[in-house]
């Protein structure tokens, strides 16, 4: 699966993970494997603990219980180099409504330290090129998603954490995204999608939050 | 050095393209400033004598205004989580986000006071020394702003806990920055005054750092 490009396979585990917020257990005893070039898809009710776990990956939540190890290191033990391996969709588009969508794309870019070249090529990735001047304010809700999903394409980092990323796409942006995904994963990437529709990509396993409570 | 960039011109080019927040800012320092003639009295003297005092502390309750806006927008449109997962460390981005806040309200705060002073009847002489004192001051305010804003991130009625919160924390600031203008406007030297503001800022910027990032860290669980 993994092309010369790309370094050994990276893993991404888990063991024993709990959850706790607001003084509720989320979930506990969490396990899961995933390997560069693999997805993994999270399913459940509202509420389940889906984007809990997504967040704990991305490192933004600390877990109650467990470990999470990036090639066998507790990601503990080098957070800097965690964040930058993470690419983190929330339900939150975290776009600035006075912003243009290419000043919105090029902010985020820019935080990760990539450059504008990257944002432009986002831009097109997503089909947004012809918005670019657009205001995020005008934008449908569909195509704020999608400029959301433009930072990932901007992005080199390895671990995409994805929080219902078809939220609002019509079915040309979720092929889109499957597309994004399949080469994200092919060169070596993995993802963490948690999904109320079947992406267009083969998943390497799921985690079904309704059945393991 | 990108990302720590990235953050401060988007600051400054929001408050660029919606002014309101600071204008609301100037507005109330000079309203509020203009009450005081109303208030205790048209008495030239009397207000030559209160004036440095009121506008140090209306421009802190001016600046006051504006905290909790500077991390809730951020943390509501899921921006924060992003700057949280930025490979830039957290510390520096909070030192952008006060830079630009400093920018936005403090530099224009400054360049309202002489207004103020004129209408408060401040001796002329005391003018420059009331710049330098607020050049060395308003920093701090912003930097204790912000800790507060990252620390009432979240916080239900965090706009009411706020200024309980840092209104003590600016009393020194305050009482050095009428001090320095009071001696100048005495005869002595504000230097060992101004001194001190500065002190105050050189401390207040490894504080408001990392309190401020811990504090942000904290808002994402």
């Amino acid at each position: 699966m993994a092309t010369p490009m790309t370094p050994p396979r990276a893993t991404l585990s888990a063991r024993g993970l709990a959850c706790l917020r607001g003084g509720r257990l989320v979930f506990r005893g969490l396990d899961l494997d995933l390997a560069g070039g693999e997805a993994l898809t999270l399913r459940g009710p509202n509420g389940s603990g889906k984007s809990s776990l997504l967040r704990l990956l991305a490192g933004l939540l600390r877990p109650s219980e467990g470990q999470i190890l990036w090639n066998g290191a507790t990601i503990d033990a080098d957070r800097d180099a965690h964040r930058a391996r993470v690419a983190y969709l929330g339900m939150a588009d975290a776009l600035k409504p006075s912003f243009t969508v290419a000043e919105n794309i090029a902010f985020h870019a820019a935080i990760r330290g990539a450059g504008e070249a990257a944002a432009r090529q986002a831009l097109t990735v997503v089909g947004l090129a012809p918005l670019a001047d657009m205001p995020a304010r005008r934008l449908s809700q569909g195509q704020r998603r999608r400029t959301a999903l433009a930072r990932l394409a901007a992005s080199d980092a390895t671990l995409w954490l994805l929080d219902e990323p078809t939220l609002a796409l019509d079915d040309a942006a979720i092929a889109m995204l499957g597309r994004m995904l399949g080469v994200h994963l092919q060169t070596g990437g993995m993802a963490v999608v948690a999904t109320h529709v079947d992406l267009p990509v083969a998943s390497a396993g799921t985690i079904d939050f309704g059945a393991a409570r | 050095m990108t990302a720590i960039r990235a953050v401060l011109m988007r600051d400054l080019r929001l408050a660029w393209r919606s002014p309101q927040e600071s204008l609301t800012v100037i507005g109330f320092f000079v309203l509020a400033a203009l009450l005081f003639p109303f208030g205790v009295g048209p008495e030239p003297q009397l207000l030559a004598r209160i004036a440095s005092g009121v506008i140090w502390t209306m421009a802190l309750l001016a600046a006051l205004l504006s905290f909790e806006r500077l991390f809730q927008f951020d943390h509501e449109d899921g921006t924060l989580d992003l700057i949280l997962l930025a490979p830039a460390p957290l510390e520096t981005t909070v030192l952008a986000k006060c830079l630009a806040h400093w920018l936005t309200t403090g530099v224009p705060l400054i360049a309202a006071s002489p207004v103020a002073a004129i209408m408060l009847n401040l001796p002329t002489d005391g003018i420059p020394v009331l710049l330098a004192a607020l050049l060395l001051g308003t920093p701090s305010l912003s930097l204790i702003g912000g800790i507060g804003a990252a620390l009432t991130l979240g916080a239900r009625r965090g706009g009411v806990l706020l200024p309980i919160l840092v209104m003590p924390l600016y009393v020194p600031v305050i009482v050095f920055g009428v001090a320095a203008v009071e001696a100048s406007l005495a005869g002595l030297t504000a230097r060992p005054h101004l001194l001190l503001l500065a002190a105050i800022l050189a401390g207040t910027i490894p504080v408001a750092a990392i309190a401020g990032a811990a504090a942000l860290r904290q808002s994402a669980e």
